[in-house]
């Protein structure tokens, strides 16, 4: 392989680079990217670089020691606009065709977006150019903001307006937020987090219009009432950036699908971070972007499928002065037990809390709030069990009648 | 020189934290070494005292960045700048912490 590009110079993308050079590839690397700027860190984007505890030159994710150390070459400022398999190439939005023998598509995913024209005032949170616009629109004075959606953009969002001295109202179309993350009795201790922290909660109902034009005056719900806002931010989820593989051979369904090493229907094209379907599952978690990589690129180089990056999911969210972490794979019908701390009024106690989520006798997944050590302990256990479990079933598929046994290389005992 | 803690009220495997400008963590490895470097990871706000002790490297609570106590340097991503690291002793009993001034690493 002599010629390697990684489609999206974000996270993943970043990380494929730099596994790449980091497992032996010295041929010619080549970074795409559609936005113009180096990469950087985006979790910061709703949290400290929002409230302006961090600018700009903390997000970098690189230095310039590290981009001659990777010694790719950038191509920032124009995304891809096509895959041709066939030529082997990537074509760019501004033409220009690279031809290329391996592909890391790297591409994340974009805000949603609410249909129609937004007037101004309306923003979404996912660039920083976006953060940046925000920004700027917080530091009029004290404003009415509404965010719409409550997952964790939303959340910490409101959050921190609310910590710059805004008057905020969260509005979630689901009876409670991040209910398909946490499950009822995990989703609700967060949604007190709103309460707690000073931001006005509104639950199970949609967003029907946006008022005002040329900027937002308010936003309508689908119940009739009607909410004052000088700021809107739409934290509605995210889709997938695969519009530019519409014409290529490979299976797009939320996302482009993988198998569990990561790599596509073509064994010289992979794809990491949030815009991968690995093995059934798109995560859009910092971790899943910096851990896939290294698999990805270990069978792209292996020009076949010889590990899997299923790990143990983990995120975080930091919400009104508090740290939640969660980890594992929780289930409806899993019971919830609080281990550690405790609740005060619906809320997090002062002191936080360590939530263990659990079935048939066993943890299937943690949730702490400002807890980070017992959360580490138990998120390490996780990872453990998970590990022991995966390679007891090696074992299994090891001893079944597979080509090691057809091939005389096994003989059980006793035979 | 800060005065910490009494040494057997720091069991091996165990840390504090000192809440100076900017915090220090103290950590007493299961080797019975101590050390101490600043509490905050380089990369992202969070407190290495509350991070997971292996030998003498600490891993960060939040993303799993790894410093190495004896010389603040990073050992993985996605840290990347080294924390400072500040000698100890421990004299009657009891563990100081001896802040150093200037900046950069003190390996």
């Amino acid at each position: 392989m002599r010629t390697v590009t990684v489609v999206g110079a974000s996270l993943a993308g970043l990380y494929a680079a730099r596994e790449l050079r980091a497992q032996g590839f010295d041929g010619r690397l080549v970074v795409v990217g559609d936005e113009p700027h180096r990469p950087y860190d985006r979790p910061p984007l709703s949290k400290d670089f929002l409230t302006g505890r961090v600018d700009e030159d903390r997000l970098a994710l690189t230095d310039a020691e590290d981009d001659t150390a990777l010694g790719a070459e950038w191509l920032l400022g124009t995304g891809a606009r096509a895959l041709d398999p066939r030529e082997r190439a990537v074509v760019l939005a501004d033409g220009r065709t690279l031809p290329t023998d391996g592909v890391v598509i790297a591409t994340g995913a974009s805000a949603r977006r609410l249909p129609g024209t937004a007037p101004t005032g309306v923003h979404t949170l996912r660039t920083l150019d976006d953060a940046r616009a925000l920004r700027a629109g917080l530091t009029r004075g004290a404003r009415r903001v509404v965010v719409i959606g409550g997952g964790f953009v939303g959340a910490e969002t409101a959050a921190s307006c609310v910590a710059l001295g805004h008057r905020v109202t969260v509005v979630e179309a689901a009876p409670l937020p991040l209910l398909p993350a946490l499950g009822p009795a995990l989703a609700a201790v967060c949604a007190a987090l709103h309460r707690r922290g000073g931001a006005e909660l509104i639950t199970g109902t949609g967003v029907a219009a946006l008022r005002g034009t040329p900027a937002v005056t308010g936003v309508e719900l689908s119940d009739g009432r009607v909410l004052d806002a000088d700021v809107v931010v739409v934290g509605i989820g995210a889709v997938p950036n695969t519009a530019w593989l519409a014409g290529s051979t490979l299976a797009l369904r939320d996302g482009v699908l993988c198998d569990d090493g990561c790599v596509t229907a073509l064994p010289q094209v992979v794809a990491v971070g949030d815009v991968a379907r690995v093995g059934g599952v798109r995560s859009e978690h910092w971790t899943s972007a910096t851990e896939q990589p290294r698999t990805a690129v270990a069978n792209l180089l292996a020009g076949r499928t010889t590990r899997s990056a299923r790990s143990l999911p983990y995120f975080w969210s930091d919400q009104y002065g508090s740290r939640i972490q969660f980890a594992g794979r929780r289930r409806d019908g899993d019971t919830v037990r609080i281990t550690e701390g405790g609740l005060v009024d619906g809320a997090p106690g002062p002191d936080g809390l360590l939530a263990l989520c659990e079935r048939d006798g066993r943890t299937t997944a943690v949730l702490s709030v400002d807890r980070p050590r017992p959360f580490t302990r138990t998120r390490r256990a996780l990872d453990r069990q998970e590990k022991e479990k995966e390679s007891e079933i090696e074992i299994e598929k090891g001893s079944g009648s597979g080509d090691a046994a057809r091939d005389g290389l096994r003989h059980p005992a006793g035979r | 020189m800060i005065p910490v803690c009494r040494l057997e009220d720091l069991p091996r495997g165990e840390s504090a934290r000192i809440g100076t400008t900017p915090p220090i963590a103290v950590f007493h490895t299961d080797d019975g070494e101590l050390y101490a470097i600043d509490d905050t990871c380089t990369h992202q706000d969070a407190s290495l005292s509350e991070g997971w002790l292996d030998g003498c490297l600490v891993e960060c609570p939040l993303h799993a960045a790894s410093f190495d106590l004896r010389t603040g340097l990073p050992t993985c991503l996605p840290a990347r700048r080294a924390v400072r690291t500040h000698r100890v002793t421990v004299d009657d009993g009891v563990i100081h912490v001896h802040l150093v001034v200037r900046e950069g690493t003190a390996a």
